[in-house]
C-alpha cells in the first residue's frame, strides 16, 4: 500500500487531508483552550476577593481578557474542537468518503483560523486592547468608547474566523450531501454526521450577518457611515438585533454537534443503538430551526414593546420542547443497555445532567418578566456556562477520550482520564454553581471589582476555577502521556457497538482512508 | 487567611449596618428582599417557575441514577435491542408541552404588568454617562445633580463600598414614579434589584419602566451593561423617604442644586474612582 503522502513540515502546512486538518484543528483548538483559561483564571483571580487584586486598577486590560476570554472559547477553542477538529476527521470517515469534497478549501479554512487567532490576540496590544465583550455593542465599540485600532483588528479577526467557517461549513454540506457511500442513505447517516450538517446549515445562514453587522460597525468606525450612531440617525439597538441573529444561532453552532458526539458515545458504551434516531434528527432539525426566531430574548431589557417580549418568550419556551426529546432519547438508549462507564460515557453522562441544570435555568431566563432581574447578572454567566462550559466542553473532552485511540492508535489511561473527569466535574461546578446565587443576589456581571456582600460565593468560585485549570493540565499531561505510552489500540477498542464505519479502519486510518469503497446493506 | 479576615470584617459591617439597609449579605442564596410589587411578583413568579424546574432536574438526575445503577455492564449483561417507543415519545412531548404551557400563561401576565405603566405621579429622568448617572426631577422645578460614587476613603460608617454614592436619589415611598432613562454616551443600565427593576439607558432613545417603593429606607443598585472602563464604579443609590419629607427634601434642592442646573457635566470625568 503506497500513499506517496506528503511528509514533515509539507504533510501539516499543505495538507489536503480531513485527517491531518482534524488534527491541526484539534492542537489549534487545545492550544487555543489554554490561553483562554488562563485568561478566565487571571479574572477569577481578581474576583477571588473584593477590591484590587491583580490587574492593579487597570480594568481596560480586564475588560479585554473578559472579550478574550469569549472569542478565544467560542471562535478559536470549542468550534474548532467539534467541527473543525472532529468534524473534518470523522464526518468523511462515518459516511465512507475518501476525503472532505474539497480538501484545499479545508486547508485555507484552517489556515485562516490560525491568522484570525494572531490578529485577535494582537489586538489586546494595540490602543489598549478591545474591551467591548464579545458582543462588542456600539457605542462602546464605536470611536467613542474605544478610539483606537484595537477594534478595527477584532472585527478583522472575525470576519477571517467567519469566512473561515463559512468556507468549511460548505465543505461540509457539500461533502455530506455527495460523497456518502452507497447504500448511505440520509436516514442512516450516524448522528454526528447529521449534527455537522446542521451545524453547517446554521454557519452558513448565521455568519453572514454578523459578517454584515460588524462591516456596519467598521464603516461607522472609520468611514463616517452612522449605521449605529444615534446621532446621524442610527440605532445602537440596531446592532444588537443583527449581532443576536447571528449570535443565538451561534449557541446552537457551538452545542449541535456535541449533541451528535454524545449520541454516538452514549450507543457505543451502552451498547445500544440509539433510541427514537428519527426523533433525535427531527429535534436537532428543530433546535436549529427555532434558533433563528429567538434572538431578542438577549435583548429583554433594551425596551422592546409587550407583544415582542412575549413573542420571543414563548418562542424561547419553544425551544425547550426539542432539547427535552434529547435529553431523554439520550437516557432511553441508556435504559435496558449494558452500560460500560468509560472516561467519554462518564463525560457524556455529567454532560446529559449538567445541561439539564444549565437548560432549566434558560427556561427561567426566557421568561421576559423574571428575566429583567436576572438580566447581565451572574445568573446570565452561570446559565451559559453551564451550557457551553459544562455541556459543549464536557463533549470536547469526552470526543477526544471516545477517538483518540482511532486518532492516534494509542489508548489513553483510563485512571488518569477518570480522576481528570472528577476533579474537572467538581471544579466546573464549583466556579459556575455558586454563581448562580450571586446573579440572584443581583451581582451584575462583567465586573472588575464587587460590593464586599459578594465575596464570600465568589471566593468559592475561584477556587472551582483553579481546580478546573488544573484538571485541564492534568488533560495536556494525559494527551502527552497517551501518545508516548499508550498500549496500542487495534481498529476498534470500543468492541462491535461502535458500528460506525471509522471503526472498521486501522488506527489511525490510512491516508486515503478507504482503500475500497464501504456498502452500506 | 486574608479570606477569613474578610469573612470577619463583613460580619462585623454587617452588625455596623443592620438598621441600615443592607444589599444583601455574605453568602446569599437567593434574590434580594423585595420592596416594590414589581420585585415582589417576578419573584413570586420565579419561585412558581422553579418548582417546575427542580421537579425537572430531580426527575432527570433520579432517571440517570437508576440507569447507571440497573443497567450497569455488571448488573445486565445482554443489552435490549428497543429503539423505539412511540407513546413513550409523545409523552415526552407532551408533557413538556403542558408544563410550559402552564408556566408561560402566567409569565406572560406577569410581563404585561410589568410592562405596563401605571398612571404616575411624578418622573425621574434618568442619565447614564460614562461614568456616573445624572438624574432630573421635570416635575419638581428640574431638579438636576449628578451622582458619582463614594471613593473608599470618603466613606462614612455603615455605608458599603461600590454602593455608597456622593448624592443619593431622593424618592417618595408609596408612589408610582415613572423612570425614563437615556444615555449620553455608550449603553448603560440601571437597575435597581429590590426595586425589581432593570432598563437600558441608550443613546438616542427614551426607555421608561416605572417603580413603586413601599417603604423608606435605602435602595441600591448597580450599572448593569458593560460600559467601559469604570463599569462597576458607577452605582445607584436611592433613599426613599415618606411624602412628606419628600416634599421637604425638593424645597431645599432646589436652592442647593439650582447652582447645578443647566450645568454642563463632565468636570470630574477623570479620577471617578
Amino acid at each position: 500500500m503506497s500513499d506517496h503522502a506528503p511528509t514533515g513540515w509539507r504533510r501539516w502546512l499543505f495538507s489536503t487531508s480531513n485527517k491531518d486538518i482534524g488534527i491541526l484543528y484539534l492542537i489549534f483548538a487545545i492550544f487555543a483552550g489554554l490561553v483562554g483559561a488562563a485568561f478566565s483564571v487571571a479574572m477569577r483571580a481578581e474576583l477571588m476577593y473584593p477590591g484590587d487584586q491583580i490587574f492593579n486598577g487597570n480594568y481596560q486590560l480586564y475588560n479585554v481578557f473578559l472579550t478574550a476570554h469569549a472569542f478565544i472559547m467560542v471562535f478559536y477553542m470549542i468550534m474548532p474542537a467539534l467541527t473543525g477538529g472532529f468534524g473534518n476527521y470523522f464526518v468523511p470517515l462515518m459516511i465512507g468518503a475518501p476525503d472532505m469534497a474539497f480538501p484545499r478549501l479545508n486547508n485555507i479554512s484552517f489556515w485562516m483560523l490560525f491568522f484570525s487567532f494572531l490578529l485577535l490576540l494582537g489586538s489586546a496590544f494595540v490602543d489598549g486592547g478591545a474591551g467591548t465583550g464579545w458582543t462588542v455593542y456600539p457605542p462602546l465599540s464605536s470611536d467613542l468608547g474605544h478610539p483606537g485600532k484595537a477594534v478595527d483588528m477584532a472585527i478583522f479577526a472575525l470576519h477571517l474566523a467567519g469566512i473561515s467557517s463559512i468556507l468549511g461549513a460548505i465543505n461540509f454540506i457539500v461533502t455530506i450531501f455527495n460523497m456518502r457511500a452507497p447504500g448511505m442513505t440520509l436516514l442512516k447517516m450516524p448522528l454526528f454526521v447529521w449534527s455537522i450538517l446542521f451545524t453547517a446549515f446554521l454557519l452558513v445562514l448565521a455568519l453572514p450577518v454578523l459578517g454584515g453587522a460588524i462591516t456596519m460597525l467598521l464603516t461607522d468606525r472609520n468611514f463616517g457611515t452612522n449605521f449605529f450612531d444615534p446621532a446621524g440617525g442610527g440605532d445602537p439597538v440596531l446592532y444588537q438585533h443583527l449581532f443576536w441573529f447571528f449570535g443565538h444561532p451561534e449557541v446552537y453552532i457551538v452545542i449541535l454537534p456535541g449533541f451528535g458526539i454524545v449520541s454516538q458515545i452514549i450507543a457505543t458504551f451502552s451498547r445500544k443503538p440509539v433510541f427514537g434516531y428519527a426523533g433525535m434528527v427531527a429535534a436537532m432539525g428543530a433546535i436549529g430551526f427555532i434558533g433563528f426566531a429567538v434572538w431578542a430574548h438577549h435583548m429583554f431589557t433594551v425596551g422592546l414593546n409587550f407583544n415582542a417580549k412575549a413573542y420571543f418568550t414563548i418562542a424561547t419556551m419553544i425551544i425547550a420542547i426539542p432539547t427535552g426529546i434529547k435529553i431523554f432519547s439520550w437516557i432511553a438508549t441508556m435504559w435496558g443497555g449494558s452500560i460500560v462507564f468509560t472516561t467519554p460515557m462518564l463525560y457524556s453522562i455529567g454532560f446529559i445532567f449538567l445541561f439539564t441544570v444549565g437548560g432549566v435555568t434558560g427556561v427561567v431566563l426566557s421568561n421576559a418578566g423574571v428575566d429583567i432581574m436576572l438580566h447581565d447578572t451572574y445568573y446570565v454567566v452561570a446559565h451559559f456556562h453551564y451550557t457551553m462550559s459544562l455541556g459543549a466542553l464536557f463533549i470536547a473532552f469526552a470526543g477526544f477520550y471516545y477517538w483518540i485511540p482511532k486518532i492516534s492508535g494509542k489508548l489513553y489511561s483510563e485512571k488518569l482520564a477518570i480522576f481528570q473527569f472528577i476533579t474537572m466535574f467538581i471544579g466546573v461546578n464549583l466556579t459556575f454553581f455558586p454563581q448562580h446565587f450571586l446573579g440572584l443576589a443581583g451581582m451584575p456581571r462583567r465586573y472588575v471589582d464587587y460590593p464586599d456582600v459578594y465575596a464570600g460565593w465568589n471566593y468559592v468560585s475561584s477556587i472551582g476555577s483553579y481546580i478546573s485549570f488544573a484538571s485541564a493540565l492534568l488533560f495536556i499531561f494525559i494527551v502527552f502521556h497517551t501518545l508516548k505510552f499508550g498500549k496500542k489500540a487495534g481498529n476498534n477498542p470500543w468492541g462491535k457497538y461502535a458500528n460506525t464505519l471509522e471503526w472498521t479502519l486501522s488506527s489511525p486510518p490510512p491516508f486515503h482512508s478507504f482503500e475500497t469503497q464501504p456498502r452500506i446493506k | 487567611m486574608k479570606f477569613f479576615n474578610l469573612f470577619l470584617l463583613s460580619f462585623l459591617a454587617q452588625i455596623n449596618t443592620s438598621f441600615a439597609n443592607v444589599h444583601g449579605e455574605n453568602w446569599q442564596l437567593g434574590f434580594l428582599e423585595p420592596k416594590s410589587p414589581l420585585a415582589r411578583n417576578t419573584i413570586a413568579m420565579h419561585d412558581f417557575i422553579m418548582y417546575f424546574m427542580y421537579g425537572i432536574v430531580a426527575f432527570v438526575l433520579l432517571l440517570l441514577i437508576i440507569t447507571c445503577f440497573r443497567f450497569s455492564a455488571k448488573r445486565n449483561k445482554k443489552p435490549s435491542t428497543t429503539s423505539h417507543n412511540t407513546i413513550l415519545e409523545v409523552i415526552w412531548i407532551v408533557i413538556p408541552v403542558i408544563i410550559l404551557i402552564i408556566i408561560g400563561i402566567p409569565s406572560i401576565k406577569q410581563l404585561a404588568e410589568r410592562t405596563t405603566i401605571p398612571d404616575a405621579e411624578m418622573t425621574l429622568k434618568v442619565v447614564g454617562r460614562q461614568w456616573y448617572w445624572s438624574y432630573e426631577y421635570p416635575d419638581h422645578g428640574n431638579i438636576y445633580f449628578d451622582s458619582y460614587m463614594k471613593k473608599e476613603a470618603d466613606l462614612l460608617p455603615g455605608e458599603q463600598r461600590l454602593l455608597a454614592t456622593d448624592t443619593k436619589i431622593v424618592l417618595p415611598t408609596e408612589t408610582y414614579i415613572r423612570v425614563q432613562m437615556t444615555s449620553s454616551d455608550v449603553i448603560h443600565a440601571w437597575a435597581v434589584p429590590k426595586l425589581g427593576v432593570k432598563m437600558d439607558a441608550i443613546p438616542g432613545r427614551l426607555n421608561e419602566t416605572w417603580i413603586y417603593i413601599e417603604e423608606p429606607g435605602t435602595y441600591y443598585g448597580q450599572c448593569s451593561e458593560l460600559c467601559g472602563i469604570l463599569h462597576a464604579f458607577m452605582p445607584i443609590e436611592i433613599k426613599a423617604v415618606s411624602k412628606e419629607e419628600f416634599a421637604i427634601w425638593v424645597e431645599q434642592a432646589k436652592e442647593e442644586f439650582a447652582s447645578l442646573n443647566n450645568l454642563t457635566i463632565a468636570n470630574n470625568l477623570i479620577e471617578v474612582k
